[in-house]
């Protein structure tokens, strides 16, 4: 007869020595593994309790300014400056790894209005309500050495917002007319106006060098081409929009926060309606910035919250709030996608993770393994019922189909677009 | 082609103009270089890339598909491409069907990621098809000589045939003195539990013949099983459930569930599932100490259980020849079956939880598909068996008396008149049960416990992430709390254990509707197509007319595609299954009058 009977050696099955991992032989067969489905819904619970378990986004307050902060800049090249002005004319330069002011310059008088930093991070631009724009170096002075700006320039009438070329030496401000200027000279190599009286907010596109948006107080949003010699066209809305910020990563989507609680999504080439109108807060949204990947963006509003809203859905992931932080007149997304800042009224900058129950740090590969399968578990599952409510709303009454005219809740936002 | 041939020109044109021209000498030796020109292109790709980059990009796509079978040396790869997987061993690892997308081109976001996930999809198959080629162990086999019968081969001989670890595979365990044994092996096959009728219990390490511990409860014993590892198990004596330690401490005596009969435990959800003499199915959750559930079947005393390790459904017989199915989110049984004349005797499903064996008074041993509830095969054995159960790899073992017969190839529905092995034990078997990574069957009797020896019963391969018979303390109480994390909620036992991943159509059918009556119409038909009017006279009405027959048409001519589609499928499938009867089945005279 011929027999074999299943005999292992436990050589190949034990590790040699305590020192060294333990062998783990692998068997895919399905009828080894019952339960898949349930047990992947189970862990999939878990993911999503324990993200709420873990969620504290709050990491640091910069405290230091002695009126509200009234604007933030990112640097061009650098992840831990950041700087900020507030609303009795100091700009402040912060290190946000070690939290604490480098140094302090008195600016204006009156509000900063608005700070930019230049391309290559040497220096940055400030305007201010005594209308100058005043350009000074991103560097210390050295000791005993008086903080002088590099360039002021006047102007005839205040100055609201300023945003600088990616790579050209150019930069634009806006206050009565949009203005772009050369470095070089102390006067405007190009003036834009459409009929509008004032203008709260200039951006530079990120991707499409070339062109330029503004909100306007005449409930409108203006786009321009630099270079051309008027502006390309403008849409209206229903109530005044405070910023906007254009998407990183798609040349012609951009943001805009308005006064009607509500942020906007338009696409440049179509600006009859917007792409996404996101709905979550409840009092006017003052800033918006766009995470470097493109996908989500971060608001601040009136209503002491700053929200994070994905960027094709219509409400927010997550709003974060304390007890302390009034009135958010500016936020910023860190370039490193991982942070988020926030300048408000009560003269603090706070720090928060814009992932709120991400770990920091460096995570081993097992970690980083396990919080990307999570992260697929709970996509998978964020459909089922238990994770997701659905609300039903009846009518009163049925009109006959077709009688009344579907608006939808998109085109009810705009009312026109000029070119 | 012709785009070929223009770019292979333009090629050419452009390298004869960058190369110095061609002497009379050169001719040949051009000639001889145009063949092997494919890969020799680098120096000049950068000149010519700046002029006519899409066409420069395709021929660098096509030129990394062709160094598939071509090298430097100009030979050519015999096997180029991926190596082919047999069909058997993906379709081992499909789950579901492939998706057909059909939907319309509008919806581009969502067909890409069903794309996408398709692809992922059929990445994971194919390397778990892969993987299965090195998995380390291979079953064992018993194959006689030409005249010698593999169930006349003693167990003597195949523990002397064999290297002396295996050997030792095959002992006995004299204990007559406590009664007629009952067995279970711990889930990784490591220990053994044994429980005499009359208050025995031992737990032994049965390969290093380690006695954990042994203890004599001094009352009836009706069932033994290990909880989750082999840390604690549970005793069904006389009146009451008691839970004990791997050192034979008692931990605590249960007064809810009384009467005990059997007992399974559903690994996976940690639930001991209970019947008892008085009706009562009891499920105690273990790693929380609460009683999840108890039904009161009303169907007499429950004496023959199994559970379905695919779904957790627990499967009692009954003397009425019915086999019922339980669920404990049930208070009616999931199903009730008829299949024996007599009282059902035993019962056994496989792990796939595809099949069914049971055997009854009326001398039968039948085969059911438990998945759509069909009998398959029916078998007479001349004396009945009292105890079945099933090993991984699907041999069976039927106990009557004192012989216990293993079984091959039972969902075969060949003859079952020559079981595969046999062996005698000394006293009436009380209880069979397979050891789970091993080819060893555990016989419990009046006289004590033997283990016999089995090739071919026992899965080669373990996976150690789910039972590890070599882990250590550390990969033991690390496998107990993901397995604690990884509990399944009683809630979601029911017959198709995949019931979550399925689209719940019901529901979305129910709210359609309801939507509709709230809106008034419904906003997911399509609408009716409208042509655009055009001018210079092409919107008369004729013209009209005959561009929405034209899209009538089409959609006419797609839905007509379809049906043709599916009855040729179907034809196919028929073909394929008539010839493959005509290959195997042997026809007869009356086969004429079978359909």
């Amino acid at each position: 007869m011929k027999v074999k009977v299943l005999c292992r050696n436990p050589d190949d099955y034990v590790r040699e020595t305590t020192r060294d991992i333990q062998r783990v032989p692998r068997n895919y067969d399905r009828t080894l593994h019952p339960f898949e489905v349930p047990r992947e819904y189970t862990r999939a619970l878990n993911a999503t309790k324990m993200e709420r378990l873990f969620a504290k986004p709050f990491v640091a307050s910069l405290g230091g300014h002695r009126d509200g902060v009234s604007c933030l800049a990112k640097h061009a090249k650098s992840l831990s400056t950041v700087l900020s002005g507030a609303c009795d004319g100091e700009v402040k330069v912060w290190n946000l790894s070690r939290r604490e002011c480098l140094r302090t310059i008195p600016a204006h008088e009156g509000f900063v209005r608005a700070i930019c930093s230049r391309f290559c991070g040497t220096s940055f631009f400030t305007v201010g309500d005594d209308k100058t724009v005043k350009q000074w170096r991103m560097e210390a002075p050295g000791y005993r050495v008086r903080e002088e700006p590099l360039n002021t320039i006047l102007g005839k009438a205040v100055y609201t917002g300023i945003d600088h070329h990616q790579s050209e030496g150019t930069f634009a401000t806006c206050g009565q007319t949009v203005d772009i200027w050369d470095e070089q000279r102390t006067s405007p190599i190009r003036s834009f106006s459409w009929g509008v009286d004032s203008f709260s907010c200039v951006r530079y596109n990120p991707v499409e060098t070339e062109l330029l948006a503004s909100c306007a107080s005449d409930r409108s949003i203006v786009l321009y081409d630099m270079r051309e010699s008027t502006p390309l066209k403008k849409v209206i809305m229903k109530l005044r929009s405070n910023t906007l910020c254009w998407n990183p990563m798609e040349a012609y989507n951009f943001t805009c926060s308005n006064e009607d609680y509500n942020l906007y999504t338009y696409d440049m080439r179509y600006l009859e309606t917007p792409v996404t109108v996101h709905m979550d807060h409840v009092s006017a949204v003052l800033d918006v910035d766009y995470s470097p990947t493109g996908k989500e963006f971060v608001s601040a509003s009136f209503d002491r919250t700053i929200r994070i809203f994905p960027k094709d859905k219509g409400h927010s992931r997550e709003v974060y709030h304390t007890k302390r932080m009034q009135h958010v007149i500016c936020v910023r997304w860190s370039a490193d996608n991982k942070y988020v800042l926030s300048g408000s009224d009560e003269m603090n900058i706070r720090v928060w993770k814009a992932n709120a129950s991400e770990k920091l740090g460096v995570l081993t590969s097992r970690e980083k393994a396990a919080v990307q399968y999570n992260q697929k578990l709970k996509a998978k599952f964020k459909n089922h019922p238990k994770v997701r409510r659905i609300a039903h709303h009846p009518t009163r009454s049925t009109p006959k189909p077709g009688s009344v005219p579907i608006v939808t809740e998109k085109e009810k936002h705009v009312v026109t677009v000029v070119e | 082609l012709l785009y070929i041939v223009f770019y292979g020109v333009s090629r050419l044109i452009l390298r004869s103009y960058l190369k110095p021209p061609k002497r009379y000498w050169e001719v040949n030796a051009g000639e001889e270089n145009g063949e092997a020109e494919n890969t020799d292109v680098s120096p000049n790709q950068d000149n010519i890339s700046k002029e006519q980059p899409d066409k420069i990009r395709d021929e660098r796509r096509q030129k990394k598909k062709r160094s598939h079978g071509s090298f430097i040396s100009g030979k050519k790869d015999p096997f180029p491409g991926e190596a082919p997987i047999p069909n058997e061993q993906l379709k081992k690892f499909q789950r579901g069907e492939k998706f057909q997308v059909v939907i319309a081109f509008r919806l581009g976001k969502v067909k890409e990621t069903i794309l996408r996930s398709e692809a992922a999809s059929d990445l994971a198959l194919k390397q778990a098809a892969r993987y299965d080629l090195l998995l380390p162990e291979e079953s064992g086999f018993l194959e006689g000589d030409d005249d010698e019968d593999t169930c006349t081969i003693l167990q003597e001989d195949i523990a002397d045939a064999v290297d002396i670890t295996s050997g030792a595979k095959y002992f006995n365990l004299h204990l007559t003195q406590f009664g007629p044994y009952r067995l279970d092996y711990s889930r990784t096959g490591r220990h053994l539990l044994l429980g005499g009728k009359r208050g025995h219990v031992s737990c032994i390490e049965w390969q290093t013949k380690n006695l954990t511990c042994e203890i004599n409860v001094m009352e009836t014993i009706h069932d033994v099983k290990w909880l989750h590892s082999e840390a604690m198990f549970a005793v069904a004596q006389k009146q009451w459930l008691y839970i004990y330690d791997s050192k034979g401490i008692e931990l605590h005596c249960i007064k809810k569930f009384n009467n005990v009969l059997r007992m399974q435990f559903l690994p996976y959800h940690f639930l001991l599932a209970t019947a008892s003499a008085t009706g009562f199915l009891q499920y105690l959750d273990v790693s929380v100490g609460k009683e999840v559930s108890a039904i009161g079947t009303k169907l007499g005393r429950l004496d023959v259980m199994a559970q379905n390790p695919h779904n957790a459904i627990v499967h009692l017989g009954h003397p009425n020849g019915t086999v019922s199915l339980w669920s404990p989110n049930q208070r009616e049984p999931l199903v009730k079956m008829l299949c024996h004349r007599g009282g059902v005797r035993s019962l056994t499903v496989d792990r796939s939880g595809t099949y069914m064996v049971t055997s009854g008074l009326d001398r039968k041993l039948k085969v059911y598909d438990i998945r759509a509830f069909k009998a398959l095969h029916s078998y007479f054995l001349p004396a009945g068996a009292s105890c079945l159960s099933l090993s991984q790899r699907g041999l069976l073992s039927a106990a009557t008396g004192d012989v216990v017969q293993v079984y091959r190839d039972v969902w075969g529905g060949g003859s079952m008149s020559k079981p595969y092995m046999a062996h005698r034990v000394r006293g009436a078997v009380w209880g069979v049960d397979y050891c789970p990574f091993e080819d060893v069957l555990g016989i419990g009797h009046e006289a004590g416990f033997t283990s016999m020896i089995v090739p071919g019963a026992g899965e080669p391969n373990f996976d150690a992430l789910d039972m590890n018979p070599y882990r250590s303390t550390k990969q033991r109480q690390e496998w107990e709390v993901k397995a604690l994390l990884d509990k399944v909620q009683p809630e979601l036992i029911g017959l198709d254990p995949g019931l979550l991943s399925k689209v719940d159509q019901a529901t979305f059918e129910q709210k359609h509707k309801e939507r509709v009556e709230a809106l008034g119409y419904d906003p997911l038909a399509t609408e009716k197509f409208k042509p655009r009017l055009k001018k210079r006279g092409r919107s008369s009405a004729g013209a009209v007319e005959r561009r929405k027959k034209k899209v009538a048409h089409e959609d006419q001519k797609d839905t007509i595609r379809k049906t043709v589609e599916e009855r040729m499928e179907r034809e196919n499938e028929r073909k394929v299954k008539a010839q493959e009867q005509a290959e195997h089945g042997t026809r007869t005279a009356l086969d004429r009058f079978k359909k």
